[in-house]
């Protein structure tokens, strides 16, 4: 497959990410580029791959090819902060301690309640134990989570799916501002108007392929 | 004081015992009689062997002999500890990892015990040595197969927490942390109760044995508690060699979680 639209940076300097041949045996080849502060949305059936193709990005399924992160190539990158700078969160939130503050860095847990009031999710929440939470508040609990990171690229898959309209509007409204503040941005989703409410280019996955729709 | 000697038809009388969980299994139609007919008779007949081949063995004084019984024996507690979880690994991973398992835990506390507390001439006699590995591998399969039964099944039910830490930069080390620690301090309950419970609640088989079989109480009691000490060192070196080497396959060289080296 080729480059779809490559997004060079003003100067011929490296992308934010590239993706290039991408792939394992269960799917791709992918080539993707975005610039600092681009989002691309990837919609299509499930089981098409988009999950799948997320994960590779973050390196969380074994995958070939060639992934740069500012020029950067990410076998050059230990695990650890390729995933720190490239979070992915997915469809379905894990969680691995009984209270939900335990799930932030002490450091990072002012900002996280800080984002939470802006998606509607109460202070109290996060002294709260994780069983107490609804899904759609998980949802959002997760995002921060990855947000507080403040990582250069964000992998999100399907992050409003469980959420209702405010909600998911106030999640977009985040998205947008730290789209503009140079976030570039993977995101799967089933909602057709989400990638035009971003500004991402649209793409379709379709048998574990993808092509810009 | 010699050994009081067993004759068939003492062992005959006891056997009447058997029959009676036979026909409190008939009358109350628990349908276990034919299973505790056929557990009492396989159970005769394997320590019969193992008693033949042991007087053959021991007669043979000859470390190859020894070495023979003691590989059989650890063969058998490795495929059992990779046979007892639900999760297992693909192709020979599960007998690897139990197989070294059992080896260096068996290994280091026969060894220890052999070459420092008993020190038998020569220090390979068939008499100690098998006796020992016996008693050690039932304490190995026990905390072998707790720790890799809770590994794997751990790791499938906590797969969104662990997947979800490292997808936000945690290492494979931190992320599982908490299940290499459930899984070892689970392998290690059963020897604490044993020692909890010594002498107390349970008069333990190596003791009762020994002083059915003659031997002053107190000097019962010293291998006895020579012998906790062994299971004890037993338990948590399977369990730490089987929980790490278990994290290792559950892992690469990018720290991702490969739940699809589990069928």
């Amino acid at each position: 497959m080729s480059d779809p639209t490559p997004a060079r940076e003003p100067g011929g300097r490296h992308p934010r990410l590239a993706l290039h041949e991408l792939k394992n045996p269960l799917a791709g080849p992918f080539d993707l580029e975005l610039a600092p502060g681009e989002a691309a949305a990837i919609s299509g059936p499930s089981g098409s791959g988009k999950s799948l193709f997320l994960r590779m990005v973050a390196d969380l399924d074994p995958n070939t090819g060639d992934v740069a992160l500012d020029g950067a190539a990410r076998q050059d990158i230990s695990p650890t902060d390729w995933r720190r700078r490239a979070p992915y969160v997915a469809a379905e939130s894990g969680w691995w301690r009984d209270r939900v503050a335990e799930h932030f860095a002490p450091d990072r847990l002012a900002a996280a309640r800080e984002l939470g009031a802006r998606v509607g999710l109460a202070a109290e929440l996060f002294d709260g134990p994780v069983l107490r939470l609804s899904t759609g508040e998980k949802q959002r609990l997760a995002i921060i989570r990855a947000l507080v990171l403040d990582p250069p690229v964000l992998l999100l898959d399907e992050p409003t799916a469980p959420l209702d309209p405010d909600s998911t509007r106030q999640v977009e409204a985040i998205l947008k501002g730290r789209l503009k503040d140079g976030l570039s941005l993977i995101v799967v989703t089933h909602d057709q108007h989400q990638a035009r409410r971003l500004g991402a280019r649209h793409y379709r996955m379709r048998d574990r392929k993808m092509s810009p729709a | 004081m010699s050994p009081i000697s067993l004759s068939p038809l003492d062992l005959s009388i006891a056997a009447a015992l058997v029959a009676f969980d036979a026909i409190l299994s008939v009358v109350l139609r628990l349908q276990l009689h034919r299973q505790v007919l056929i557990a009492a008779a396989r159970m005769v007949v394997q320590l019969v062997a193992v008693g033949f081949i042991l007087r053959l063995v021991f007669a043979m004084h000859h470390p190859a002999a020894t070495l023979v019984v003691v590989l059989v024996m650890s063969a058998i507690a490795a495929r059992e500890i990779a046979a007892r979880p639900e999760q297992k690994f693909k192709g020979m991973t599960g007998l690897a990892l139990s197989a070294s398992g059992v080896a260096i835990a068996t290994v280091v506390t026969v060894g220890l015990a052999l070459l420092t507390a008993i020190r038998p001439h020569p220090w390979y006699d068939a008499r100690y040595a098998v006796a020992l590995v016996g008693i050690i591998l039932g304490a190995v399969l026990n905390s072998g197969s707790l720790t890799l039964d809770s590994m794997l099944g751990g790791v499938a039910r906590l797969r969104p927490g662990i997947e979800a830490q490292l997808a936000l930069g945690a290492s494979f080390h931190e992320a599982t942390f908490p299940l290499l620690r459930e899984a070892i301090r689970r392998s290690l309950l059963p020897i604490i109760n044993q020692m909890s419970a010594a002498g107390v609640i349970t008069l333990p088989g190596i003791m009762t044995g020994q002083i059915l079989a003659g031997l002053d109480p107190v000097e019962a009691v010293k291998y006895q508690i020579l012998l906790m000490f062994l299971l004890a060192g037993a338990s948590g070196l399977t369990s730490f060699i089987i929980a790490f080497g278990a994290l290792r396959r559950l892992t690469d060289e990018r720290q991702r979680l490969r739940l699809d080296r589990l069928r």
